[in-house]
This record gives structure tokens, C-alpha cells and sequence, in this order.
């Protein structure tokens, strides 16, 4: 593998997310968790871009990192105080999860380097848009409109039982 | 060109994170933190898939896209049930939230 | 003959009916419902008698046997199925005259006996079950629908001894007979299953052929069977359960332990006998030895009772070893040439059904006005109960062998039958038959003549030695003293029915006639048996009796502990099966089998309590677990198949 700019971005994307992440699972302090959980999404982001997946690129920086973290932030100073309340965590359970959790590393990148992948056909540019508006709005085979409303359905049920359980009484 | 298994091993990695994260942390919204975490990098997954090996198609992206929009919904539910808790118990420690055990 | 079927259709109704709406129902509505019915089954029973026997011989001789219903209940293979249906056969017909007219007699008479007792429908509810179950036992098609109605009557007996359900001694008697009877039946029931195997069926015509080749296991089968006609008909050791079966009503006692019931066992031996004397003739000869001798044993014990009613259960466990007998001394199907004895027990079955039947409802109508079963209480009744003096005589003499009455002929039947078989065999029975004499006529010294216990009491009272008035014995009402005269009438006559024109051993008219010699003697010895009887008790206490009592008291008091035979059942039963076999049985269940249970019940709980904090309601901990399963599970897969 050579190393040109793409490489680059991406062990940089890399770094910073693992860091980040651990940052965001370890971390004591709710309001630098979501923050850190943040830099992860931007960086999931910028892997959207190097794939040439502008468009979903796009999509998680304004619905995850715009939206999403913004809720964490609100929940996390509306809660306030309550919000730090860290208590330890047994060693035991430390130990279990984090077996748990490196077992199962090992073996997904033992069995991604060991699967026979079909071979790579790279896609040759960025994905156009107004492919993507078709196939989200078609109704033809591998067009997306049924999921696209199901969706839209499902955000108005959310937002609409977010606030009958948020709300008060 | 990078190859696709590094990405993978970077979503395993941020998957294996996100569980632990889960299964160690003791406060309501950090467990949802880190459950963002492992949504991601599922999300990750389909799209490398699609863009490395199926470029013809575009089903991988569609996934993400609405895994991306699910998983908005359900942090606003998830942050809606979590503030009413904190709301009627005053703590949102997982310890704490033994009424629904029995 | 379609209409046969009402025969057991209207008992099972009428069970059906009181059983269920009994309790609702005055006592003479549900007396009458009981009584209604049964005098239905009595007139279609006779009818069908009349119209079977008017029908004729066939080509062959022989009267036909038919079967107006005949289902297959439940099919096994192609020729092994249990049916159920109606058989009408001669015996089957002439059983049907005898249980019908005792069970006529019983309901009437019950009304008198019975009368405001508690229960009352209850009562007649079962009494018309046990009718229906008698009934289907007679007619019964093959052996297993016989096996089926023989435990219902078993159940109906078991019901009816522990009527009076709030008396201890009734409650341990019906259990007694429900147990005697139903381990004698387990060996029927196995009888039946070889049978039913070698012989590829359970009708009671079996392939010749198949039995003929199955060898040695017919015999046997044929020998468990009699197990359970023993066990029923109460033949030693296991006649046990009989004489505690009085603790029931007396008119229970006339019809189920004394007329119909008890006489199942013969029956079966005579339904097989076909069977007995081409295949097993050294089985019928067994079952004639036990005969004879359980005809003795209670004979001997009836001497020595003093209950009215014990006495009268071991004469009829001594009357129905007559018949075993009969049946037992048969060398050949033909009656001319020693088949005698087939017609003579079921001669005999049918004379002793009438007047045993008679004696116990006499017995029944003095324990009525006495208040006791004690001799103790009786003594000079003569003068008070002139009808029921009368029938009960008549009966005695019946049973004695005194002609004219029906018992003369039929016993005497028996008797020649026996000495065809051989001479020692005669004259044992002739010596039973004058003990029968002896006692029977013992027990009617003592119950109508002799010191009368009432006038003992009353002159007491009058010198004011007791405070009390004793009650004066009086006749029973007419419910009760009609039975008793019509079946003193058909003891009277019985003897004169052309029995042997009926019913005989390989079907074909038989003639019956009197062994002069044979008669002559057996008169004599039972005309001696009462005289002596006669001399001993007719004053009461007279010199004679004290002079024997004194002389062989340890041999009184033996038989009137019926030689042990009780303690004996009860030695075998608690010391050696309970203490030796059922014990250690039981310890290994409870500490081995009940041990190793427990241990596992044990094991998991104490188990459970070690994992029960992984149920924490800890959604991470659950996940953690989860987890290292699905890693194990993944690891398993993908190393190891």
C-alpha cells in the first residue's frame, strides 16, 4: 500500500477515532464523553467522504454530529449534576467486558483477514445525486421510497412520543 | 487505495469499544453514548461493503442512511425516557433503577 | 329376542336415576323407581326364558345359542377383540330367572327392612347397579366383557357391605371383600390375558385347534381363572372376606353373598367347562378336591357361630363347594357318562339361589324383630313369628335334603355324581350333607325354640331386676313376609322343574332320575343330622350339649375362630408380605429411589442458589454473560467443526 494522501487521511481518521472513542467510553465527565463521541462521528464523516459517499458523508454530520449530540448536550445539562454522578465500576466487571470485548476483536479481525472477500471493484467517482433522489423516491425494484416513508413515519411517532414522555405532568 | 479490511478492522474496533463501554459504564446516558458507538460502526460496515464490493448497487448506503435516521429517533426517545426517569427517581445510575426488576 | 337388551338397559337406568336424583326423591318413589324396574327385568327375563326354552331344539338337540347383540368394543387384531353384546344360552337364561326373582324379592322385602333408614335410595341405587352388573355378567358374550361386569359386581358388593358407612366393622368388611376378591381377580384377569393370547381370542368357543396346540398353557390359564372364581365364590383360603360381608344389610347379604353374586364363580367354571374337560379335566378334578374340602371346613365352622348370619355365610361357602364340586367330579361331557355334575351344580345353583335367598331374608325378619345377630337374643320366636317359623323351616328342610323340598333333588344330583367319581368322594359328601342337616337345624332349634329370651327379660322386668321393658318380637310387615312365602313356594316346587331338560352338560335332554340308593341314604343321614340336631337344642342347654362343649372345647372354640383362617391371612399378609417384603420395599423407595429424587431436587436447588445472583436484573451483567456465550459459541464454531 502506498502511501498518498488518501492513506494519510485515513490512518489520521483512524487514530483519531479509536482515541476518541476510548476517550468517550472512559472518560468521567458526561459533557467530554459527548464531546469526544462527536470527534467519532465527524470522523465516521470523513470515512463517508473518502469512500466517495459525499451525500451519507453529509447526512452524519448534520443528523448525527448536528442533531444527535446536540440532544446529549441538552439531556446531559438538563440532568445537571446528576449527569456526573460516576460511581466505580467493580474490577470484576471491568475485567468481564473487557474480555468480552477483546475476545471479540480478535476474532472479527481474525475472521476479516481470513474470509475470501469477493474481489474489489472500486467505485470510479462520487455517487450522483440525482441517482441517489431516484432510487430514494422510486418505486421500482431497488428503489427506497416504502423504507423512506416508513422512516418518515416512525420520526414523527418518535417525536411525537419523545415529548409524551418527556414531558411534564 | 485502502484496502476495505482496514476499515473493518477500525469499525471491529469502535464496535468492540462501544461494547464495552456498554457493559462497564454505570450512568444511563454514557451506556447511550456508547451504544452510538456501536450503531456507527455497523453503519461503517455498510458502506464499505457496498462501495468496495457492489458498487453497481446502492443498498449499503440506503441501509446507513436510515440506520442513521433510526438511530436519531431512538436517541430522542432513549434521551426523552432517560430525562423522565431522572425526573421520578432523581438519578439516572443504572444501580439505582430497580422498580421494574420484580 | 331384541328386546333383551331392556333386561340391562332398565337397572342402569334406574341406577342412572336414583344415583343422580336419589337424594331428591322421597323414599318411596325411589324404592318404587328401583322396585318398578326389576319387576320390568323379572317379566322380560321370564318371557325370555318361556320364549328361548319354547323355541325349541334345534336339528342337533341342542338349544340355540344366540346373540342378539354383539358389538366390537375395542378390536386388538383381526380375531382378538373385547366385545360386548348378549349371549343367551341355557345357563344364561336360567341365571337370568334367578337373579331376576332374588332381585325381585330383595327390592320388596327391602322395603320393609329398610324402611326409614338413612340412605334410603342409595340404597336401591345400588342395588339396581349390582343387579345391572350380575346381569351383564350372565349374558356376557366372551370372557373379557365377563371380567368387566364380574369387577363391576365387585364394586357394587364393595358398596353395598359398607352401606352403613359410619360402622367400623362395616368399613373394614367391605374393604376386606373388595381386597380378597379383587386379588383373586388380578389372577383372573391374567388367566384371561393367556387365554386371550394361546387362544387368539376371548369368546368362549375358541379355535379347537389353536388350544389343542398351546399345550400346557391353557391348564394354566384355566386354573387363574378359577383363581378368581375361588376368590368370588369364596372357596378356602380365600373365602375370608364372606362372613364379614354381613356387616352389609340382610337383604343384601340374600342377594349378592348368598344368591347370585357368589355363585359368579361356578358360573365361570361352567361357562369354561367345555374348555375344563377337553383341555384341563386334572384342573376340574383340583377344583373338585378344594370343593370338597372347603365344603367341610365351613360346615365344621357353622356349627360353632353363633351370629344367625355368620352362620348362614359359611353354609352357603359350603353350599357353593357343593357345586365346585359337581362341577369338579364331571369326567366326560356327556351326562350319561359322568357329565351328571354339570347339570346337578347348576341344578343346585338354582334350588340353593331360592332357599339360601329364603333363609336369609328369614334371617333378616328376625334380626328385624330381635334387634341382634346374637343366638343369645333369640330362643322360642315360634309363637311370635309364625310366617317367618314356617318359611324358614321350610327352607332348613330345603337345604338338609329332606324331599319333597327342592333341595333334595338337586343335592342329590350331586351326590350321585359323586359317587361316579368315586366312592370317597360320595361319602365325604354325604357326611357334609348331614353336617349341613345338623347345623342348619341347630341354628333353627335355636332361633324358635329353646328358652325365649324375651320372656327371660320380661320376667325379669316384672320382678324389677331391669329397669327396661323389653320389646316383644313381632312379625314383619306384609313387604317383607310376601318375599318369604313366594320363595318358600318355590322351594317347595323347584325341586320338580325337569331341570335336566334344560340344561345339561353337553346340551342334549337329560332325565333325571333318583338314585334310589343314593337318595335313601343321603335322606337318612340328614333325617339323622337333624334328629340329632333335634335332641341337642330343642330344650336348650340340655345335657347333651353341655357334655360336648365340655368334652371338645378346645375344637369348639378352633371353628368358632373358623381355625385361624383369618389370623392366619393376617400372619401371611402383615408379618411376612407387609414386615418381610413390603417393608424393605417401601425403605428402598423412600430412601433410595425418593433419595436419588430428592438428591436431584437438592443438588439443583442448592445449585440455583449459587447462580441466582446472575439474575440480578442487571441488564450489563446479562450482557456480559451473553456475550462470552456468543464468543464461546463463535469459537466452537469456527475452531472446532
Amino acid at each position: 500500500m502506498e502511501l498518498n494522501t488518501h492513506t494519510v487521511i485515513f490512518m489520521g481518521l483512524a487514530l483519531l477515532m479509536t482515541v476518541a472513542a476510548m476517550l468517550a467510553v472512559t472518560t468521567r465527565n458526561i459533557m467530554r464523553a459527548t464531546v469526544y463521541l462527536l470527534f467519532v462521528l465527524f470522523g465516521t464523516a470523513g470515512l463517508y467522504f473518502l469512500l466517495h459517499y459525499t451525500f451519507l458523508g453529509a447526512v452524519q454530520v448534520t443528523v448525527y454530529a448536528g442533531g444527535i449530540i446536540v440532544l446529549f448536550v441538552f439531556a446531559a445539562l438538563l440532568i445537571g449534576k446528576g449527569a456526573r454522578d460516576f460511581t466505580h465500576t467493580s474490577i470484576l466487571r471491568y475485567i468481564m467486558g473487557f474480555t468480552a470485548a477483546i475476545t471479540g476483536l480478535i476474532l472479527s479481525v481474525y475472521l476479516i483477514f481470513t474470509h475470501q472477500f469477493p474481489e474489489v471493484k472500486p467505485l470510479a467517482s462520487v455517487v450522483p445525486m440525482n441517482l441517489i433522489g431516484n432510487t430514494m423516491m422510486g418505486a421500482d425494484k431497488y428503489n427506497y421510497v416504502l423504507p423512506f416513508e416508513a422512516v418518515s413515519v416512525l420520526l414523527l411517532a418518535c417525536m411525537v412520543g419523545a415529548l409524551l414522555i418527556a414531558r411534564k405532568r | 487505495m485502502i484496502p476495505a479490511e482496514y476499515y473493518l478492522v477500525l469499525s471491529a474496533l469502535m464496535f468492540f469499544i462501544g461494547v464495552f463501554g456498554f457493559l462497564t459504564r454505570r450512568n444511563l446516558l454514557a451506556v447511550l453514548i456508547s451504544t452510538e458507538l456501536v450503531l456507527n460502526a455497523v453503519d461503517i460496515n455498510f458502506a464499505v461493503f457496498n462501495a468496495y464490493y457492489y458498487p453497481e448497487h446502492l443498498e449499503g448506503f440506503f441501509f446507513t442512511m436510515f440506520a442513521i435516521g433510526i438511530a436519531a429517533a431512538e436517541t430522542a426517545v432513549a434521551i426523552a425516557i432517560i430525562l423522565n426517569v431522572y425526573r421520578n427517581m432523581g438519578t439516572i445510575r443504572l444501580k439505582s433503577l430497580k422498580k421494574l426488576k420484580f | 329376542m331384541e328386546f333383551t337388551i331392556f333386561i340391562l338397559a332398565l337397572p342402569l337406568l334406574s341406577f342412572l336415576i336414583l344415583a343422580l336424583a336419589g337424594m331428591k326423591l322421597p323414599h318411596k318413589v325411589a324404592g318404587l323407581i328401583g322396585t318398578a324396574s326389576l319387576s320390568t327385568v323379572t317379566i322380560l327375563s321370564y318371557v325370555t326364558a318361556a320364549l328361548y326354552f319354547g323355541a325349541g331344539r334345534g336339528a342337533d338337540g341342542l338349544y340355540p345359542t344366540l346373540t342378539p347383540y354383539n358389538f366390537t368394543w375395542l378390536p386388538f387384531t383381526q380375531n382378538l377383540h373385547i366385545d360386548m353384546g348378549i349371549m343367551l344360552d341355557p345357563i344364561s337364561v336360567m341365571m337370568l330367572i334367578v337373579i331376576s326373582t332374588v332381585s325381585l324379592m330383595v327390592h320388596i322385602y327391602s322395603f320393609g327392612y329398610m324402611k326409614g333408614e338413612k340412605g334410603f335410595q342409595r340404597y336401591y341405587a345400588f342395588l339396581s347397579l349390582f343387579t345391572f352388573s350380575m346381569l351383564g355378567l350372565v349374558v356376557a358374550t366372551n370372557i373379557f366383557q365377563m371380567y368387566v361386569f364380574w369387577e363391576l359386581v365387585g364394586v357394587s358388593s364393595y358398596l353395598l357391605i359398607g352401606f352403613y358407612y359410619t360402622q367400623k366393622a362395616a368399613i373394614a368388611a367391605s374393604k376386606k371383600a373388595f381386597i380378597v376378591t379383587r386379588f383373586a381377580d388380578l389372577f383372573f384377569l391374567v388367566g384371561i390375558l393367556f387365554y386371550g393370547f394361546y387362544a387368539g381370542t376371548f369368546s368362549f368357543t375358541p379355535d379347537v385347534r389353536l388350544l389343542a396346540s398351546a399345550g400346557i398353557v391353557i391348564p394354566v390359564a384355566l386354573a387363574l381363572m378359577f383363581v378368581g372364581g375361588a376368590g368370588k365364590s369364596a372357596m378356602f383360603p380365600l373365602h375370608i372376606w364372606l362372613p364379614d360381608a354381613m356387616e352389609g344389610p340382610t337383604p343384601v347379604s340374600a342377594l349378592i353373598h348368598a344368591a347370585t353374586m357368589v355363585v359368579a364363580g361356578v358360573y365361570l367354571v361352567a361357562r369354561m367347562f367345555p374348555i375344563f374337560i377337553e383341555f384341563a379335566p386334572e384342573v376340574l378334578h383340583t377344583v373338585a378336591y378344594i370343593g370338597a374340602f372347603t365344603a367341610l371346613y365351613a360346615a365344621v365352622v357353622a356349627c360353632a357361630q353363633t351370629d344367625i348370619k355368620r352362620v348362614l355365610a359359611f353354609s352357603t361357602i359350603s353350599q357353593i363347594a357343593f357345586m365346585m364340586v359337581a362341577l369338579g367330579v364331571c369326567t366326560s361331557a356327556d351326562p350319561h357318562a359322568g357329565g351328571l355334575g354339570y347339570m346337578a351344580s347348576m341344578f343346585h345353583l338354582f334350588t340353593h339361589a331360592m332357599f339360601k335367598g329364603l333363609l336369609f331374608l328369614g334371617a333378616g325378619s328376625i334380626i328385624h324383630a330381635v334387634h341382634s345377630n346374637e343366638r343369645a337374643f333369640m330362643g322360642g320366636l315360634r309363637k311370635y313369628m309364625p310366617v317367618t317359623h314356617i318359611t324358614f323351616l321350610i327352607a332348613c328342610l330345603a337345604i338338609a335334603g329332606i324331599p319333597p323340598f327342592s333341595g333334595f333333588f338337586s343335592k342329590d344330583e350331586i351326590l350321585a355324581a359323586c359317587y361316579d367319581y368315586s366312592l370317597m368322594m360320595g361319602v365325604f359328601m354325604s357326611g357334609v350333607a348331614a353336617l349341613t342337616a345338623f347345623y342348619m337345624f341347630r341354628l333353627y332349634y335355636l332361633i324358635f325354640w329353646g328358652k325365649s329370651y324375651y320372656e327371660g327379660q320380661l320376667a325379669l322386668f316384672n320382678k324389677g331386676q331391669i329397669s327396661e321393658k323389653p320389646h316383644a318380637p313381632h312379625e314383619a310387615p306384609l313387604a317383607m313376609t310376601l318375599p318369604l312365602i313366594i320363595l318358600a313356594a318355590v322351594s317347595c316346587v323347584a325341586g320338580f322343574i325337569p331341570f335336566g331338560e334344560f340344561v345339561s352338560s353337553n346340551g342334549h335332554a337329560y332325565a333325571i332320575h333318583l338314585n334310589p340308593a343314593v337318595a335313601i341314604s343321603s335322606v337318612l343321614l340328614a333325617v339323622a343330622g337333624i334328629l340329632v340336631a333335634a335332641f341337642m337344642y330343642r330344650k336348650g342347654g340340655s345335657k347333651v350339649v353341655l357334655t360336648v362343649k365340655v368334652q371338645s372345647k378346645k375344637f369348639i372354640v378352633a371353628a368358632y375362630h373358623r381355625f385361624y383362617m383369618d389370623e392366619l391371612w393376617i400372619f401371611i399378609t402383615k408379618r411376612i408380605i407387609f414386615r418381610g417384603i413390603s417393608r424393605p420395599i417401601a425403605w428402598f423407595d423412600k430412601h433410595v429411589i425418593d433419595g436419588f429424587m430428592d438428591l436431584l431436587a437438592t443438588a439443583s436447588q442448592a445449585f440455583s442458589y449459587r447462580i441466582r445472583r446472575l439474575q440480578s436484573g442487571n441488564i450489563q451483567s446479562y450482557c456480559i454473560w451473553f456475550l462470552h456465550g456468543v464468543m464461546l459459541l463463535a469459537l466452537i464454531l469456527i475452531f472446532l467443526v
